[in-house]
């Protein structure tokens, strides 16, 4: 059986800052249109895994290869890495002095060097995915929350990368303006997008991961798809965490 | 009270002495406007190159940049002009005056400038530079103008207050307004040319003021 090459392949990954380990060797391996969910107590390390997918934060050792080339080797130029690489923040992270149009086709304008015209055409197309096409012209701070995280979804998305990072992207939001975003988001697994997420939505999780690694402190301690860690999890450590989460 | 009058408000010798001070009220202008241009630009250009990191570069805009905001505005002129004739650079009194201003403008902005660059949000650099925006380009369409918006009302108060100095110039011999009103005052035994050079200098100054009271208004945006 020809083997698929994975999106991501994240393998034995440390991250250290000073004395603390943070990660310590982890491996994640993503195929292709699959959305794998990471859960964990804050401080287990998974944002920090997920920010070594792109770089910015650079692995202690290990290596991370994005569909097969190793981005971590020496020479590679991570700028061009990245334009295939799409991330949302917990805090939005919108250049708050542009349009939502303005912040969704700089870097197809700067990066990709597509001209004006195209960039913003193909921006519009993109807000219109996320269902904001209204707000172009919109500034963040006019926007929801909720809105600002579609922006940046759709500035994510513009790029057509081959793997979307979610960073906790409702942490920041209020109750009330999580589903708009997870919507796009169950749009974007529709449309085959592969993604990794750091979340605690975990009826999201439920819902729509195919598979789920539970992370603490630096390490993966469970991973499978949905069912078997919410429904069965293994380990005390996974029961104990998603004691505490479904507690409240 | 007539006394008063004919010592600062004595319209025949204020005629007389109009077009001079007129001479020197462009003179002031034309230093003012070239101080603030090349203040601003180079200030930001040494904050745009701070942003590298570069040990070295970085030691020696900190060096400059403390030096000519210890220093006084009129010493700098004053040495430039009386002591590197002795090194053999002869420059004008108004070429002098516009680089000691435009350094010392320059030193003042740059600090501003680099206090606004490194109060952008973390955020801000990360999401940039995961698009695939390379370093400079996060700066300079990011960062940088952020940084600006930020910084409008201090860049414009001290752009106000040192260009104000351009009247430093009458030391070196440029026949700028205070010059030319000092030198009408001694012929003309009244105080009323500088009068005339008080409102010039207002007629340049108020206008900027204003103008910068528009710029941060124009370019805040809501937080």
């Amino acid at each position: 059986m020809a083997r698929v090459e994975p999106v991501v392949e994240a393998l034995a990954i440390h991250k250290s800052f000073g004395d603390l380990e943070v990660l310590k060797g982890v491996n994640l391996t993503v195929a292709p249109q699959e959305l794998v969910f990471i859960i964990g107590p804050s401080g287990s390390g998974k944002s920090t895994l997920l920010r070594c997918c792109n770089l910015l934060e650079e692995p202690s050792s290990g290596v991370v290869k994005i569909t097969g080339e190793d981005i971590t080797a020496a020479g590679v130029d991570i700028n061009q890495v990245r334009q295939r690489i799409g991330m949302v923040f917990q805090s939005f992270n919108l250049y708050p002095h542009m349009s939502a149009l303005g912040n969704v086709s700089l870097a197809l304008r700067k990066v990709k060097k597509q001209p004006r015209a195209q960039a913003e055409a193909k921006a519009q197309e993109a807000l219109e995915r996320v269902g904001l096409a209204h707000k172009a012209d919109a500034y963040p701070t006019e926007l929801s929350g909720g809105q600002q995280q579609r922006v940046a979804i759709a500035r994510a998305i513009a790029m057509e990368p081959d793997v979307m990072l979610f960073d906790e992207p409702t942490s920041a939001l209020d109750p009330e303006l999580v589903g708009s975003v997870l919507e796009v988001m169950r749009e974007l697994r529709k449309s085959g997008m592969t993604m990794v997420v750091v979340s605690h939505e975990m009826r999201f999780a439920r819902d729509a991961a195919d598979r789920v690694l539970f992370m603490d402190a630096g390490m993966v301690v469970e991973e499978g798809p949905p069912d078997e860690v919410f429904g069965a999890p293994k380990h005390e450590r996974t029961k104990a965490f998603l004691a505490s989460v479904n507690g409240h | 009270m007539d006394v008063f009058l004919d010592e600062f408000f004595n319209a025949e010798v204020m005629l007389k002495y109009l077009p001079e001070i007129i001479d020197g009220f462009w003179v002031t202008l034309w230093l003012a406007f070239l101080v603030v241009v090349s203040g601003l630009t180079f200030g930001l250009g040494l904050a745009l190159l701070r942003a590298y990191q570069n040990p070295v570069v970085n030691a020696a805009i900190i060096l400059f940049v403390d030096l000519f905001r210890a220093l006084p505005p009129l010493v700098i002129i004053i040495v430039g002009f009386f002591g590197l004739p002795f090194v053999g650079i002869r420059l004008s009194g108004f070429l002098i005056s516009w680089l000691s201003l435009t350094c010392v403008l320059a030193a003042f902005t740059e600090e501003i400038y680099w206090a606004g660059i490194t109060s952008v949000n973390k955020g801000q650099w990360e999401a940039a530079r995961s698009t695939g925006l390379g370093f400079g380009g996060t700066l300079f369409f990011v960062v940088i103008p952020q940084a600006i918006r930020m910084t409008i009302p201090p860049l414009t108060n001290r752009t106000i207050a040192i260009t104000k100095n351009t009247a430093l110039a009458s030391v070196v011999a440029v026949p700028e307004m205070l010059t030319v009103a000092q030198t009408s005052l001694a012929y003309a035994a009244n105080t009323s040319p500088l009068t005339l050079a008080a409102a010039g200098y207002l007629l340049i100054f108020f206008p900027l003021t204003m103008l910068s009271r528009w710029i941060e208004t124009r370019f805040a945006w809501k937080r």
